[in-house]
């Protein structure tokens, strides 16, 4: 019989010449290519900026500041930075937060119950609402930017009309006085001193998540499954990756610092606006995408979402001590996202042929 | 296991003297639908231990559809598939890596943004450290992905390289390490050598062959007869979904296998038609022609 192949009868171990086309990557290329790198020099650029021309910036304390504005963005981007390198989009990442935190004071006040009792409610039905975005997601297999742009509507309607309902007003009822009020107000908002300065705790919270979700994404099982699930899922699905549940986790994951932010705001003062949280869900996505995240899913880091958020707090407190009208802060805002994602493009392409 | 030959002489004597090897897997009359498409019809196939089964059959003949129903990731709408002897209805692609049967798709390769060798763990990690403390052991992974990707004879000089930076042909040959690796029980293989060079071919055939004689049950898909009857045991056509040839070894020549796959008497046409003289000139009229004579 005549054969187009014939099986080699070398033994293939001893095939390993090494390509000669391909040199091995110098530690700087690998660096390069590193998801953070465009938001990294982006962040110099934006804080050498501001030393120079605002030399109240330069303070420990107006760091301390810059840091706490960072921290309230950033403990949600890094939850939505996860989620987009899991290949999902989440609208109602700004609402929730209200929801959570009107959830929360609203159980306890009505019922005259501890208020550990109302966060603990509203941990569950922050989460309760993340499963159901990533449960609805895989039932149907819709974009999760229609599904959650739903749940946006929903709850941003359930926020306004309950406690209209309830208040009669458009702000909670204060729990400034009610039981669990200092010790939630320890965890959720308190200053430390550190060095004379004062630091926001949320600081030191956003600081382990961001230091939790690195660690997960790069040293876990899971955190390789949401690289696969965000770059291919049907490929992810079929050597066995658990896609749903990866992706249902990553909705709650959302919703857990959804609700944690907004304890933070909730125990910060001692009522809530029902009609906030509207529009934020775009600035955890610019971080997360001014840190690396691609928006097809696959590809980004933790601490991207962390340097995009630190540009986020650098720029809207760095106008302010410059004496600029705060009205050229969304300018600012919008020219820095498309900076940065040409720069990751570019870094990353560069990165890519060395 | 229980053979004795190696190599590429065991690719030649195929299952021709082997003492019945104890099934592994059954298929009985599984049929497929999607929606009112019958992409399987009535299917029975059997998958020894230490035996090379292969599926030939025309573009959109149910090969894959076969094998992603093996695989779980389809489920069959009709029939039994029996695995050792259990009757299961896989609902995850996880149940059939579960029962050791690792396959390589088509379609459904690897994660292009992700690296070399968390594609090839991809979905069966190996971890190390207890309770929270349990992380991804990456120096054993990138040492067992690298010796075996060298057994591949394919070098790649970064296991961090993301798989999208390589050929074709390299990602296909992960993918089959990385079954080869994983496959306790059964070995499925959709089209392997489609991207191959014709020395990587060489490497896949020798591995499905080492593959069998390690006492796996391999279920080996092409639409090469001659890659097929280098190391097949049994032979499987598939024809619009339907079975059209169950053959072992002993009972078909690569002649008859190759007649059965182009479906016998249209090769002959075909070859008869593209020998003509007068008509290789000029390809527009000989598929005119073609065209006439389909009609
Ligand atoms: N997901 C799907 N939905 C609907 N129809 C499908 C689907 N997958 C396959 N089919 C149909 O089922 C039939 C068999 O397809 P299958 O992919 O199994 O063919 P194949 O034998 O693997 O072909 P090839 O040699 O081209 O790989 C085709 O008619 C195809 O159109
Ligand atoms: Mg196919």
């Amino acid at each position: 019989m005549s054969t187009s192949v014939s099986t080699p009868s070398a033994s293939p171990p001893a095939l390993r010449a090494k390509d000669d086309r391909v040199k091995t990557r110098s530690l700087t290329s690998r660096l390069l290519s590193r998801p953070e790198i465009g938001s990294l020099i982006g962040a110099i650029a934006v804080f050498v900026l501001f030393v120079v021309v605002a030399p109240t910036f330069r303070q420990p304390a107006s760091l301390a500041t810059v840091a706490y504005a960072g921290s309230t963005i950033g403990i949600m981007a890094v939850a939505v930075a996860l989620l987009m390198i899991g290949g999902e989009f989440d609208l109602s990442a700004g609402v929730v937060v209200t929801t959570s935190a009107l959830a929360a004071s609203t159980f306890a006040y009505q019922l005259r119950l501890n208020l550990w009792v109302g966060i603990l409610v509203s941990l569950l039905l922050a989460l309760a609402i993340g499963a159901f975005n990533g449960w609805l997601l895989m039932r149907t297999g819709l974009p999760s930017f229609l599904i959650t742009l739903g749940t946006f509507f929903m709850l941003q309607g359930l926020n306004l009309g309950v406690t209209k309902l309830l208040t009669g007003g458009v702000s909670s009822d204060s729990v400034a006085d009610m039981d669990g009020f200092a010790s939630a107000q320890a965890v959720f908002a308190s200053t430390i001193q550190v060095g004379g300065v004062g630091v926001r705790i949320t600081v030191l919270w956003w600081i382990l998540f961001v230091a939790l979700a690195t660690w997960t994404l790069l040293r876990t099982r899971v955190g390789n499954w949401i690289f696969a699930v965000g770059g291919d899922d049907a490929a992810a699905r079929a050597v066995g990756v658990p896609v749903r549940k990866t992706k249902i986790g990553l909705f709650m994951t959302v919703g857990f610092c959804g609700w944690f932010v907004g304890m933070h705001q909730l125990f910060s003062f001692d009522s809530i606006q029902s009609g906030g949280g509207v529009g934020q869900e775009f600035i955890y996505i610019i971080a997360a995408v001014v840190g690396g995240c691609l928006l097809t899913g696959g590809y980004g880091s933790a601490v991207g979402s962390a340097i995009g958020a630190l540009i986020f707090g650098m720029t809207s407190l760095g106008i302010v001590y410059a004496g600029w009208d705060a009205n050229w802060f969304k300018l600012f805002l919008g020219v820095m996202l498309l900076l940065a994602t040409i720069v990751n493009l570019v870094v990353k392409n560069q990165a890519a042929k060395r | 296991m229980s053979t004795q030959t190696h190599g590429s002489d065991g690719a030649r004597d195929g299952g021709a003297g082997h003492p019945p090897n104890s099934e592994i897997l059954r298929l009985e009359d599984v049929g497929k639908s999607y929606g009112n498409v019958h992409a399987l019809r009535g299917v029975s196939l059997s998958v020894r231990q230490g035996e090379i089964t292969c599926v030939l059959g025309d573009n959109g003949a149910g090969k894959s559809t076969l094998i992603k129903v093996i695989a779980g990731l389809h489920q069959h709408t009709d029939g039994h598939l029996v695995v050792n002897g259990e009757e299961v209805r896989f609902t995850s692609p996880r149940d059939s890596l579960e029962r050791g049967i690792a396959t390589v798709y088509q379609d459904l390769a690897l994660v292009p943004l992700m690296s070399i060798w968390r594609n090839f763990f991809l979905g069966s990690e190996m971890t190390t450290g207890f309770g929270p403390f349990k992380r991804l052991d990456v120096k054993r992974m990138t040492v067992i992905a690298d010796e075996e990707l060298t057994k591949m004879g394919i070098s790649v000089p970064d296991l961090e390289r993301p798989v999208g930076a390589l050929s074709g042909g390299q990602r296909q040959c992960i993918a089959i390490a990385r079954a080869i690796y994983f496959g306790a029980k059964v070995l499925i293989l959709d089209e392997p050598t489609a991207a191959l060079g014709v020395k990587q071919s060489g490497v896949v055939l020798k591995y499905v062959a080492k593959a069998r004689d390690a006492g796996l049950g391999v279920i080996f898909i092409t639409h090469n007869p001659h890659h097929a009857y280098l190391v097949g045991n049994h032979f499987v056509i598939l024809n619009r979904g339907n079975v059209s040839l169950d053959r072992s070894r002993a009972d078909i020549t690569l002649e008859q296998l190759t007649n059965e796959m182009a479906g016998g008497s249209e090769l002959q046409a075909l070859s008869h038609e593209l020998s003509a003289p007068g008509q290789t000139p000029e390809p527009a009229a000989a598929l005119a022609a073609s065209r006439q004579t389909g009609r």
